[in-house]
């Protein structure tokens, strides 16, 4: 073999190897923390903790309030951030893109998805809870996350928008289609899968948000669960930072099982948004 | 697919067009007659798609995109204030360059988008729309067991045809073709030439082409233009045969171009 041959496929090998430990190493190191969680949560991931309410004792202390509370808060939250990021994008894709103001708006959308969220908590407190007085419910709180990932859902659905061709949309006009028709009959069925990915990233970034919902007053210790979207509400994050913070041992065991609890919700959530993609993709397909 | 009622004669008067300040068409002047083929022609950049994108008010949609001069639909001038560019365009169909069925879309849902889209589709007549439309392109008997599959599952010319038949089911009087064979193989070129000669019983067809034995073949009058001007229009014969022009003359002998 020629010498300079062999000494480029050593240090190809040399290069694939470093690649390799690149991805095990935090690969192994998340392993480890989910290990080292799961061993903690083990003995508190029972029934009673999934259907018990906060109490004073560990042992006794259950997630039931935080869970409802989570899936309420991100159920509204994307009620709230879908039609309003997907409008805002399909306005700045489809009708803005001559006008100055749009970059301008574009830039400024980056630059919102960088914010501290708990910049966005203080912005919920101030104009959701005081100026329109919803008060410290779920729906004040639902809408300070439809803020925080407002930027996220735009962007991504601006990124969808822009892989569907022009070809599609001339031959929707080309056809007669109003500028309204070509984007609901063509561009967003075609760009749906790209948006809800945009959501499952929204979804993703919500429902681990702590600063924003302790601003805005979220309880950490409630009985009963929200009747309304009017109601004080806890969430799993909240819950599980109080347990955290408790001095007791016990309660740590309560956090890492919240914690388990949490991640099985978000893998809940995803796997359902993820159905509907590919659902819609296959349709896309034409396999019914 | 009723017998339209108006014919579909276009007349262009005095047309400029630009794209910003770069001026693609110069003061053309051209009549298309109705249910004939006419050949646009000429090398890449001539203005000749710009053109036919003036016909059916597509031109305008380019952003920083503008035009001057008269263009007359059976008479109407297509530029004034209160014609609606959508309702033009359903009277006036297009074919593009490259195949673009809706890929969300089954073959039979394809056929009746630009019914569906519209909101203009009676269901109850939609099967008939449908075998219509696809005998009309000459795709029937290919795709009729299989109208519920995608219509991107199609091969090329199978695709061009589906959208020849989308563009015929909304009953157009005039159909514009934007090298339509440009992106097909020999066999499915010819296909679509031999519906073409079937089509023009019914419609005023101008069809955009940078091959000049496809125009020969096909049209019945064939326009030539250069650099945005138009050079030399004629029958197809004639201006094959004996052109008046040097540069048409020039271009069609494979001097340039």
């Amino acid at each position: 073999m020629h010498p300079e041959t062999r000494i480029r496929r050593r240090n190809e090998r040399l290069f694939r190897l470093l690649c390799l430990g690149c991805l095990l190493l935090p690969l192994a190191m998340l392993a480890w923390l989910l290990g080292d969680l799961m061993i903690k949560a083990m003995p508190r991931l029972h029934m009673d903790f999934l259907s018990g309410y906060p109490s004073r004792r560990a042992t006794d202390a259950g997630i039931l309030p935080g869970m409802v509370g989570s899936l309420y808060l991100i159920l509204l939250t994307m009620s709230l951030a879908m039609p309003v990021g997907v409008g805002a994008a399909i306005y700045l894709e489809e009708f803005g893109r001559r006008s100055r103001v749009a970059q301008v708006i574009e830039v400024n959308i980056a630059n919102l998805a960088g914010v501290p969220s708990i910049i966005y908590g203080l912005l919920g407190l101030e104009i959701f809870v005081r100026v329109l007085g919803l008060g410290r419910s779920l729906l004040a709180g639902a809408a300070t996350l439809a803020l925080l990932v407002l930027p996220v859902i735009i962007m991504a659905t601006r990124e969808a928008l822009r892989t569907v061709p022009d070809s599609l949309r001339e031959a929707a006009v080309g056809l007669g289609a109003t500028p309204w028709q070509v984007v609901r009959q063509v561009v967003l069925p075609q760009s749906m899968p790209g948006i809800m990915t945009g959501c499952i990233l929204a979804v993703s970034r919500a429902i681990g948000e702590t600063a924003p919902l302790v601003v805005i007053g979220a309880l950490t210790f409630i009985t009963f669960l929200p009747d309304g979207v009017l109601a004080p509400f806890t969430a799993l994050p909240i819950q599980i930072f109080n347990w955290i913070s408790r001095p007791q041992a016990a309660f740590a065991h309560n956090a890492a099982a919240g914690i388990v609890v949490l991640m099985g919700t978000l893998l809940l959530l995803n796997a359902t948004a993820i159905y509907l993609r590919e659902r819609m993709g296959r349709m896309q397909k034409g396999v019914h | 697919m009723n017998a339209p009622v108006a014919t579909g004669r276009f007349e262009a008067e005095e047309v400029d067009a630009w794209f910003g300040p770069k001026q693609v068409l110069r003061k053309v002047n051209l009549l298309i007659p109705e249910r004939r083929i006419t050949a646009v022609i000429g090398p890449s950049g001539c203005g000749k798609s710009t053109f036919i994108r003036c016909l059916n008010r597509m031109h305008e949609l380019v952003p920083g995109a503008r035009i001057a001069g008269r263009i007359r639909l059976d008479g109407e001038n297509v530029y004034a204030p209160d014609v609606d560019p959508v309702l033009l365009r359903r009277r006036v169909g297009m074919v593009f360059q490259k195949p673009n069925p809706f890929p969300t879309m089954s073959i039979r849902d394809n056929v009746l988008s630009g019914l569906r889209l519209t909101g203009a589709l009676d269901r109850s007549r939609a099967e008939a729309i449908v075998e219509q439309a696809l005998r009309a392109a000459a795709l029937w008997e290919e795709v009729k067991d299989r109208l519920g599959e995608p219509g991107v599952g199609l091969s090329g010319g199978q695709q061009q045809r589906l959208c020849i038949a989308r563009t015929l089911a909304v009953s157009p009087e005039v159909v514009l073709m934007d090298e339509p064979c440009s992106a097909l193989d020999p066999i499915a070129t010819a296909r679509i030439e031999d519906l073409l000669s079937e089509l023009k019983a019914r419609y005023t067809i101008v069809i955009v082409t940078h091959n000049m034995q496809q125009a020969a073949r096909v049209s019945d009058r064939t326009a030539f233009f250069l650099t945005g001007e138009l050079i030399e229009v004629a029958e197809t014969d004639t201006l094959f045969t004996s052109p008046m022009d040097r540069r048409t003359e020039d271009y069609i002998t494979g001097k340039f171009g």
